[in-house]
């Protein structure tokens, strides 16, 4: 079995150390190794965006992204996303506009939309549709999550 | 008997229960489930689409470090050749355990055939490549005309067709032919003044749920069997597994994670028995994945499809005759949804005259599931484009054509049923009055199309129970698992009946020790039947309050009247008190309060659909771009609205994906050559507009609140309606889906 590396990263603003097999990918970490399993594994070759995470600053796809890549990084995940007390604008945008059925696309699509929002705080309908088409949603239509994504737009 | 008034809490739009928990990423899955020894199990597929399995040497992969157990079909008990039902209807026994792991042989690349259990999944991985299988590679039957010819490589030798009542002598690939009749076809026809008649093909297209299906099982000691999973169906899974396994269902715990869609998809079991297996061989829990590609081609799709339709008309636009014959691949095993397809082809209109022919027809591809109204989408991209062919050329609006056909109440339908009260014109009255019919729409290349659609929906059986608390809230257990805000819409009508808010309700979906038996989440049964058995056991907490305050004032029961979350007294004594302050009186008057309600009901209400869709034919590339979208639907009562637009939203645009996009390629070996979400193009966000969710309501007599199921049929219109705007924009009629640009551009003579 392969002999596993000592990674040191930063999580959510935290210090965390871990082991892994070099063969592993940054979503197998979150999941398996540190229990963060907001991220979700959809498909794992980069095609649903249900694992999106911000890595220093930049949406990834976490399974595209192995988990000693991340050493003296940052990585920003759902479980991140709210303080103690408080929602995030856009997870209280997604609860008031019901942009979510099963729910399991639905970490990666309130990631994006961060990312997306970090850069672009006003983004139109066709540049929200043109961002979030890396995130696949089967139940919704898509319709209620773009909404939520311009409600959370003009929340801020 | 449905309540007639003004709501309280029913038709509101609450913050769903669960909805943190999902923001947030709390929510715990299937795959998100951990237990301490746990082991990772990963299946080995076929590589063959039909082969005979000659022998299967798991040794290497055992003497790898790491493995800790590997299992095929011989450890399974051996099935036998019977009907049961297990909750998803008519199972034999033996096609169900060849399909958990193949016995003698396999039928669809994917078919699973051994499965191994190691202390990592990479390590599962690897050992599963090193399992020798030695196949006897045979022709595979990949089509459904191809599979009934008379001299078709067979799937099964000893399947014999059967046709209403008779089973053929010799072996064939057609597993049942059924027919409907109604009237006099012949004559109806006779009476014609135009006739049309098309064939349509349609793909073979999966439900394409984001979570891959997950199991985590764990034998007990004590032979106590636990299994952690995502479900439509905690006790489906419980039959399911206790039939294949031949274990007693009292000792199989079924615990419904949270549940990343289904779709039909998410009722059959097939890591979940594996999974136990590998459990019970090692000792240990293990958790068993699917990755994507297992899921395309291991689990079941819905059938592509062989239909015919010919329907007659007079000049004054009524139909005098419909003719259908319907072949759908049932995939490796009997099974197709051909049944449903047939009763529900004609099913919006009321038509003297019918005959429909269906056919069951077994393919080397996987095992087709339920997939949202599954067989409906099919039969209805065949008449609704006749339909949309005859009103043009009798010169009459498509939407008027179908008023002067459309079924009504008393109707009968060709299948046999008479409709009850139903709001299939409703649904077309308001397309044809809404802003997007009533808008012109006259550039090049661009078109509208319309069409309708049909589901019966389900009732079956649901159990919750209602555990009062002191504070005036109320804890509801239920056995559904919420695939799309359902804890929301079952305890809003708990909260109505009870005159509390929504969010004084915590409704838990529990596991199968914990709650009376409830049927799958499918059907569109879910917001109906457990809905309803909340509602049965609000009353049930009801008449137990009643029975306190009456004890509180000293009163008889029948001078208690409880309204708007009010207990008052009546003849004489002057007495009032809230649900809440009666809630914290419980341990004064006699202890704990605990209300239930199970059901059956026989009620369900059908649902009808009208669709209408511009769009514009890219010349060049053939491609469609969906311009806009509306989708008007009977739902008889909204608990929540937002939820009901989500599912037709939501459905629409998984017809969109049919129409447009997506099917499965197959090779001449019969692999399927676009496993992956890259190359099975479903729809994203880009390339979608708003979808305009348009709620009529036409209570159902058979709920209390009016409640018909509404997340099936928004699915049977899309594909139609997209052929028929195809039409309206470049002339030419599609009768292959997907209609996806290489077959625009053939159909347009440009390649």
């Amino acid at each position: 079995m392969a002999r596993k590396s000592h990674v040191q990263t930063t999580i959510n603003g935290e210090t965390v150390e871990f082991l892994c097999e070099s063969r592993q990918s940054l979503l197998e970490v979150l999941r398996d190794e540190l229990h963060l399993t907001g991220a979700k594994e959809g498909c794992n070759n980069g095609n649903c965006g249900a694992c999106s995470v911000i890595l220093d600053g930049r949406l990834v796809n976490s399974c595209l992204v192995l988990g000693v890549e991340t050493e003296g990084k940052s990585v920003e995940t759902i479980e991140g996303l709210a303080e103690p007390d408080k929602l995030h604008p856009i997870q209280d945008a997604f609860l008031e506009n019901a942009a979510l059925q099963c729910g399991i696309c639905t970490p990666g699509f309130i990631m994006s939309a961060k990312a997306l929002l970090d850069q672009n705080p006003n983004p139109t309908e066709h540049e929200i549709r043109y961002w979030l088409a890396g995130n696949l949603c089967r139940c919704t239509g898509y319709d209620k999550i773009v909404r939520a994504v311009l409600d959370a737009a003009a929340a801020k | 008997m449905t309540e007639n008034k003004e709501y309280k809490v029913v038709g509101t739009r609450p913050i769903r229960h669960d909805g943190v928990d999902k923001v947030t990423g709390r929510a715990l899955y299937g795959a998100d489930f951990q237990i301490a020894g746990l082991l990772h199990g990963r299946v080995l597929r076929s590589p063959h689409a039909h082969a005979r399995i000659l022998s299967i040497d798991t040794s290497r992969a055992e003497a790898l470090p790491g493995v800790k157990g590997v299992v095929t079909a011989q450890d399974l008990p051996s099935a036998e050749d019977r009907i049961a039902d297990l909750g998803e209807g008519a199972v034999n026994l033996k096609h169900l355990c060849d399909n958990i792991l193949a016995s003698d042989k396999v039928l669809y690349t994917g078919h699973a055939v051994a499965a191994v259990a190691a202390t990592s999944p990479h390590i599962a991985e690897e050992a599963c490549k090193l399992i020798d299988v030695e196949y006897e590679v045979l022709s595979p039957v990949l089509e459904v005309r191809q599979a009934m010819e008379p001299d078709a490589p067979l799937l099964h030798e000893t399947l014999k067709t059967t046709s209403m009542g008779e089973t053929a002598d010799e072996p064939s690939n057609v597993a049942s032919h059924i027919q409907h009749t109604l009237g006099d076809p012949e004559k109806g026809f006779a009476e014609a003044d135009i006739i049309i008649e098309r064939d349509f093909v349609t793909g073979t297209v999966h439900q394409g749920y984001i979570e891959p299906h997950n199991a985590t099982a764990h034998f007990n000691q004590d032979g106590h069997l636990t299994i952690w999973c995502s479900t439509q169906g905690a006790f489906t899974v419980r039959e399911q597994v206790a039939e294949i396994l031949q274990y007693p269902i009292s000792k199989i715990k079924v615990v419904p994670m949270e549940i990343g869609g289904g779709f039909g998809g998410k009722i059959s079991v097939y890591i979940k028995p594996v999974a136990a297996l590998l459990a019970k061989k090692t000792g240990k829990p293990v958790k068993v994945l699917m990755n994507r590609t297992d899921v395309f081609e291991g689990t079941g799709p819905t059938p592509a499809s062989y239909i015919r339709v010919k329907m007659g008309a007079t000049k004054a636009g009524k139909i005098t005759a419909a003719e259908a014959y319907l072949a759908f691949e049932g995939g490796a095993y009997p099974g197709s949804p051909v049944g449903p397809g047939a009763m529900c082809i004609f099913a919006p209109y009321s038509i003297e005259n019918v005959i429909i022919d269906g056919y069951d027809v077994v393919v080397n591809k996987p095992k087709t599931a339920p997939y949202r109204a599954p067989g409906a989408p099919n039969a209805a991209f065949g008449s609704e484009t006749v339909i949309d062919e005859l009103a043009e050329k009798l010169g009459i609006d498509p939407l008027e054509f179908r008023l002067i056909n459309g079924a009504k109440e008393g109707d009968r339908r060709a299948d046999g049923p008479v409709h009850p009260r139903i709001g299939f014109i409703e649904t077309v009255e308001t397309a044809k009055a809404h802003p997007h019919y009533t808008a012109p729409n006259g550039k090049k290349h661009h078109g509208r199309g319309i069409a309708s659609g049909y589901w019966f929906n389900i009732g079956l059986e649901s159990s919750v129970t209602i555990n009062v608390n002191a504070d005036g809230t109320i804890n509801l257990i239920e056995g559904s698992t919420d695939i799309g805000g359902t804890r929301a819409s079952i305890a809003m009508q708990a909260a109505e009946v009870l005159g509390i808010p929504a969010e004084s309700v915590n409704p838990s979906v529990v596991d199968t020790n914990s709650v009376g038996y409830t049927a799958v989440t499918g059907g569109s049964r879910t917001t109906y039947a457990t809905g309803y058995a909340a509602y049965e056991a609000a009353q049930d907490v009801k008449r137990k309050m009643i029975e306190r305050a009456a004890k509180l004032w000293e009163v008889d029961v029948s001078n208690v009247q409880f309204e708007d979350g009010l207990f008052s007294s009546i003849n004489g004594k002057e007495e009032q008190i809230s649900f809440r302050d009666l809630c914290g009186q419980l341990s004064q008057t006699g202890g704990p309060v605990v209300g239930s309600g199970t059901v059956n009901p026989g009620g369900a209400g059908g649902a009808y659909a009208t669709h209408v869709v511009d769009l514009m034919v890219d010349e060049e590339t053939g491609k469609v771009e969906i311009l806009r979208y509306t989708a008007v639907q009977d739902a008889g009562k909204a608990i929540h609205p937002s939820y009901v637009e989500g599912q037709i939203q939501g459905g629409a645009v998984q017809g969109i994906g049919w129409a447009l996009n997506e099917e499965y390629i197959y090779n001449a070996e019969g692999t399927m050559t676009n496993a992956s979400f890259l190359d099975y193009r479903m729809p994203t966000c880009l390339d979608l507009p708003m979808i305009d969710a348009v709620i009529v309501e036409v209570p159902n007599p058979g709920h209390p609140y009016g409640v018909r199921g509404v997340g099936e049929v928004p699915i049977v219109p899309p594909m139609a309606a997209i052929a028929n705007a195809i039409y309206d924009a470049i002339g030419i009629r599609m009768t292959e889906l997907p209609m996806s640009p290489d077959r625009l551009l053939k159909a347009m003579g440009k390649i």
